[in-house]
């Protein structure tokens, strides 16, 4: 089978792929790329495990073919970080103990980041319905709304 | 909410330090940083992919199985069959003793649920392996199925599975699992009102994130590495062990890592398959559900039915329970002749009844073979006595809270499985709960205790 050409910046390093066509961005971070992050929990678009941010949305990772992302800019949860310091969403999950098994962490961490970027300062409303896409089976979503509202506090703090 | 700490103070030591203290937990870090490995997150050069052939009704005779189609198919590696597998007929509590062996690895001459695993293809890509599934022809003659647990117990129902040779797991103390305590006949005679209720459950699937699955490597030396994502590892090892034939220091199990498992993950399904198709290959192999399969396949909790018969006396005091339970096994054993038996000590619930009649039924039916879930065995129980301790308050007219106070089991009590109590604290907790909740009982209930018998 023909392969196609990719390249994209992946949480800012360059990336190039030879893909087979029809390949979703999934499985190409995962098995291809080894970013492993997003994860695999329905591929059929249901669960939101496999988010990931393109070009500043929120995206399933699934859904979307690698061949469509040429020259898009991608963020994975395993790029939050920089040298080593979590990142604020990251901090705040920790403290509200809003990991449990830990498999829609990085999703559930990719969808409180879009949210942040565009409203950093959401009300419980908007926290519910930006993580509404994202299946927990474990902590109820409690822990995990209080994640994000309580990141949205640190980063006014910091601004302030 | 703060709790008060006066309960117990005499025999509790005040000098802990880590009660009540936060601590991360280990694993945090690596969650929320994407670097926990979870077993699907590891991939190697060459790794075939396996996808199962299942059936597609819930009881069937097997006439043939022609796989010359999909071995023809792009890309197709290896098919398997019952033949392939040493010892092909299993089940998982034989660990412990309970047997018979009940369940088919794949399917061999007859299907007993529909999606039980028939045919096993390996290939080189998941596309590959699917395609080829479907081009598998199996011939089926359908038999009769039964979905009812009291219709599977009539005389004449559709025999589910040989290995047992009737619909029921058949205990050593007979067709079930029986607790006999006092003269529960004699306390219905003498209660001022009898009231008898039937509760039932249907199936419930654990849903978790991750699917269930495996990853297998042969090392070279004719030794496995299997990373999978069970919850009973040392299970799993033994049992695939005894499925291949292979003995336990041949196989390296590496796991722990769970993405949500609730239960539905300790059942031995994904992993010696997959260990003997890298085996007969050579090659890494990976079979993971996908999310229909964990939905329709994997073993949910058991459908249960509860009959509980109460004898109670205007006063409050429960004198007689007589329970029936069933517990819907579907085709195959798994844990659930266990949990049918742990239901049948469970059925008094934390009081103290001094006469007590239980017969617990693990039954055969042509559904997806339950198991393990949270509690199984005794959440549909606890379920259905409190919604029936519940109705015996409203009966007699008393507070439902009052209602357990009078028959809460205290230390010393006699269990009716001849247990004696030891450790209770059922009394304080609905003392706390009445005043977290601010749901006021009578002072003498108050004064109550676990361990100080009639304060
Ligand atoms: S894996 Fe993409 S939404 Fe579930
Ligand atoms: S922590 Fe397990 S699914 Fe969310």
């Amino acid at each position: 089978m023909a392969k196609v050409p990719v390249q994209f910046t992946l949480n800012g390093s360059e990336t190039a792929e030879f893909v087979d066509s029809g390949t979703t961005l999934l499985h190409t971070l995962r098995d291809k790329i080894g970013d492993t992050s997003p994860k695999g929990g329905c591929h059929q678009g249901t669960c939101g495990a496999c988010s990931v941010i393109i070009d500043g949305e929120l995206r399933l990772s699934c859904l979307t073919l690698a061949e469509t992302c040429d020259g898009a800019v991608i963020s994975t949860t395993s790029g939050l970080s920089e040298n080593g310091i979590l990142h604020p969403l990251q901090r705040a999950f920790l403290d509200t103990f809003a990991t449990q098994c830990g498999f829609c962490t990085p999703g559930m961490i990719m969808a409180a980041k879009v949210l942040l970027d565009h409203t950093p300062n959401p009300s419980r409303d908007e926290v519910v319905e930006a993580l509404s896409g994202n299946i927990c089976r474990c902590t109820g979503y409690e822990p995990i709304i209080q994640a994000v509202l309580t990141a949205a506090r640190s980063n006014s703090q910091n601004a302030a | 909410m703060e709790l008060r700490k006066n309960y117990f103070a005499d025999v509790r030591k005040d000098d802990l330090h880590e009660i009540g203290q936060p601590r991360p937990r280990s694993d945090s870090p690596g969650h929320v940083t994407g670097k926990t490995a979870f077993f699907a997150d590891r991939t190697f050069p060459g790794m075939l992919h396996l996808k199962m052939v299942r059936s597609p009704h819930h009881h069937a005779r097997i006439r043939s199985i022609d796989t010359s189609e999909a071995e023809k198919h792009p890309g197709v590696v290896k098919i398997l069959t019952a033949k392939d597998v040493p010892h092909n007929v299993y089940t998982i509590l034989i660990l412990i003793q309970v047997g018979p062996e009940d369940e088919t690895v794949l399917a061999d001459g007859k299907v007993r649920w529909k999606g039980e695993a028939v045919v096993a293809v390996l290939a080189e890509t998941e596309r590959a392996a699917q395609e080829a599934a479907a081009k598998v022809k199996v011939d089926y003659e359908v038999l009769p199925a039964v979905f009812d647990m009291e219709e599977a117990l009539k005389p004449g129902a559709p025999l589910v599975n040989e290995y047992h040779g009737q619909n029921y797991y058949l205990y050593d103390s007979g067709e079930c699992r029986k607790v006999r305590f006092g003269d529960v006949e004699a306390g219905f005679a003498g209660a001022d009102h009898v009231l008898e209720q039937s509760y039932q459950s249907s199936p419930i699937e654990h849903a978790p994130t991750e699917t269930t699955g495996c990853v297998v490597t042969p090392e070279g030396n004719d030794r496995f590495t299997c990373y999978t994502n069970t919850q009973a590892m040392f299970f799993t090892l033994d049992n695939t062990s005894i499925i291949l034939q292979m003995p336990g220091s041949k196989l390296h199990f590496v796991g722990g890592t769970v993405g949500g498992g609730f239960g539905g993950k300790v059942d031995v399904i994904v992993e010696p398959i997959a260990i003997l198709g890298a085996k007969l290959t050579g090659r890494p192999v990976c079979f993971i559900y996908s999310r229909e399969e964990e939905m329709q396949i994997s073993s949910p909790r058991a459908a249960e039915k509860v009959v509980i018969k109460d004898g109670v006396m205007k006063d409050g005091r429960i004198v007689a329970r007589k329970v029936t339970g069933y517990t819907d096994a579907g085709a195959y054993s798994r844990h659930s002749p266990y949990g049918a038996q742990k239901g049948a000590g469970h059925y008094p619930g934390p009081y103290t009844i001094p006469n007590v009649w239980i017969d617990t039924y693990c039954v055969y039916t042509n559904r997806t073979p339950s198991s393990a879930m949270r509690g199984f065995g005794v959440t549909i129980g606890d379920f259905a006595l409190e919604v029936q301790m519940d109705k015996l308050a409203r009966l007699i007219g008393m507070d439902p809270l009052e209602f357990r106070f009078i028959n809460a089991y205290r230390d010393g009590d006699m269990k009716a499985h001849r247990q004696p109590t030891e450790g209770a604290a059922l009394i304080e907790c609905m003392q706390e709960a009445s005043r977290a909740a601010n749901w006021p009982v009578a002072e003498k209930y108050l004064a109550m205790s676990s361990y100080v018998k009639g304060a």
